[in-house]
């Protein structure tokens, strides 16, 4: 458990930013200039509050009122940099085991660092950078680790690249992590908690799945972006047509190539556009999925957009329709209707185990 | 060429590179330490301490070697206590000649040092920190070693600006022959005589072999230090 609460004014700017991570990753996520760097530079102890207390787990990293201020080095705490901040002057390994040598033969492997050992930095490509980086930080076997837009410097074959290494370190090793993102998919994939940071305050937090479907974060996280995240078990493949089906609790949902092994979870993202709603079970489309769900709320955006709150079950999505048909359907709160998901909305870069 | 040159001009020569060796040595922590709180601290009074080291650039040599006198001669401010604390002397004598080579070389080696602080980003120092590494390891495993090519061009300046320092070397320790007279005021001396052209010469032909080797030298440490970041 990680307990977050930093006050500081840097220039104009007043960051107040105060949220509690249970153990797994929590996204820190905002636009440029919200302040998210700054959080874990604090956290990281490279950044001093002015006011507030930060603690990991027992252990109390700064408290403004007693006057207690660790050092990064006294801290334990693995960070990777946006820029993942290689020592240009030293070789692979020696950059690994700068911090200290925990673990370094699986590190090394599940990292797939082997054939870099020898190598300096500057020979290495983006993504081959940032795995050493998370190495690099592993190695310190800190308590906690932090992720500022590990992956945002890199294209998306090489996000694809990095990403699997990042899900297998929050469900084989088990670090909490705190990750700076401002990409959705990036956190609907990785997270577990979600933290909304604006203007140097958070204006949500909660469980990833929750504040993602919920309508108040839609201008949050941007029209585009928006979008519910569930947890389904593979059900089923239809082999001939290369379909894997889903069941979660709202029904069932059939997405097209192979995923996973049956009985396996997998987290899904559904974006609130590519969603269409029914206000009768539809006849003769070709979308595969169709959902019967009960509108659980109604929110008004500043564009010709509505966002709706949609129940399927226990689980919550996340529809956007034009102001225009939510009236001339007459939308209502409470209201069970139909949710229309095609199946190829739903893409591999929002697909995580 | 051995024959031109007279016992007093390799004299001379000897001095000179001991007085601009002694310099930049000395000199070489110093500067390292104060380009290192001119690049990366902000301090009351950081403008006033640039504008001091700078000061020795710009203001006449003379004024500089008069200044030395005044403070360092064996009735000056601190000259009187260095020599009835220690016995020290400096005012004509060659170690006079080193700390007048060493003052006026300083601004150049802070600018330079202080050039390749600001090349190295201070984000791999907070990247090492958060490694767990000390102040210390962090300054000798990490700044140090990157901001080496600044340091080795901030000493070769320094040396060769230390070699041919004229005005407050003269001002300060005179040129007397064997003790204080370097190699630019040995030519000095040779011009006021008539007949020493052969001397002046040979002194000017040996200065430029002494710059060009400084310059090698560097340039060949450099590239070594270019190709280990390259990791060839």
């Amino acid at each position: 458990m990680i307990s977050v609460d930093v006050r500081k004014r840097m220039g104009e700017f007043q960051l107040d930013v105060q949220f509690d991570a249970p153990k797994g990753v929590t996204a820190i996520f905002g636009r440029s200039g919200s302040g998210k760097t700054s959080v874990v530079n604090a956290v990281a102890g490279l950044l001093r509050p002015d006011a507030g207390r930060i603690a990991v787990g027992d252990t109390v990293l700064f408290d403004g009122a007693a006057g207690q201020h660790l050092l990064p080095q006294e801290r334990r705490i693995g960070y990777v940099f946006q820029d993942a901040r290689l020592f240009p002057h030293m070789n692979v390994m020696r950059n690994l085991s700068y911090g200290g040598n925990h673990d370094a033969a699986r590190v090394i492997e599940v990292l797939g660092l082997e054939q870099f050992l020898d190598r300096m930095p500057s020979r290495l490509s983006g993504g081959e950078r940032q795995r050493v980086a998370l190495g690099r930080a592993l190695m310190r076997n800190p308590q906690l680790l932090l992720l500022d837009e590990p992956l945002a410097a890199l294209d998306a074959p090489r996000k694809a690249e990095i990403l699997p290494f990042i899900e297998r370190l929050r469900d084989e090793v088990k670090t909490p992590m705190l990750y700076v993102s401002h990409d959705v998919s990036e956190v609907a994939r990785l997270a577990t908690t979600l933290v909304v940071i604006e203007g140097g305050r958070v204006t949500t937090s909660g469980p990833v799945g929750k504040v993602l479907s919920q309508p108040e974060t839609v201008p949050l996280v941007g029209v585009r972006a928006a979008g519910a995240v569930i947890e389904t078990k593979v059900a089923g493949r239809l082999l001939d047509d290369g379909l894997t089906e889903l069941a979660f609790s709202g029904g069932r949902l059939v997405l097209p190539g192979i995923l996973g092994v049956l009985g396996q979870t997998i987290r899904i993202r559904i974006p609130a556009q590519d969603v269409i709603l029914a206000t009768e079970a539809p006849m003769g489309l070709s979308a595969l999925n169709v959902l019967a769900v009960k509108i659980t709320r109604i929110e008004e955006g500043r564009g010709p957009g509505v966002a709706v709150g949609l129940q399927a079950g226990e689980d919550h999505l996340l529809a956007r329709v034009t102001r225009r048909s939510a009236l001339r359907m007459a939308l209502a709160e409470g209201q069970q209707i139909y949710a229309i998901i095609k199946a190829t909305s739903v893409g591999p870069e929002d697909i995580g185990h | 060429m051995m024959d031109t040159l007279s016992q007093d001009e390799w004299m001379a020569i000897w001095l000179s590179l001991r007085v601009a060796f002694v310099a930049t040595l000395a000199a070489l922590p110093v500067a390292i330490w104060i380009a290192y709180i001119l690049a990366r601290k902000t301090f009351p009074g950081r403008q006033l301490l640039n504008g001091l080291v700078h000061l020795p650039l710009v203001l006449p040599p003379v004024v500089t070697g008069y200044l030395l006198l005044v403070l360092f001669g064996q009735q000056g401010t601190i000259g009187s206590v260095l020599y009835q604390t220690f016995g020290i002397t400096l005012a004509f004598r060659w170690t006079g000649a080193a700390l007048a080579a060493g003052v006026m070389a300083f601004p150049l080696m802070v600018r330079a040092i202080r050039l390749g602080f600001e090349a190295v980003d201070a984000g791999l120092e907070d990247a090492a920190a958060t490694l767990g590494a000390s102040r210390w390891r962090i300054w000798r495993t990490v700044t140090l070693p990157l901001v080496a090519p600044g340091i080795l061009a901030g000493a070769i300046l320094g040396f060769a600006k230390a070699l041919g320092e004229f005005g407050a070397t003269i001002t300060f320790v005179a040129a007397i022959p064997g003790q204080t007279q370097t190699i630019p005021t040995a030519i000095y001396g040779l011009l006021q005589v008539p007949g020493s052209e052969p001397a002046v010469l040979g002194l000017v032909v040996v200065s430029i072999i002494l710059a060009m080797g400084a310059l090698l030298v560097s340039e060949w440490l450099a590239r070594r230090m270019a190709k280990r970041l390259d990791g060839k």
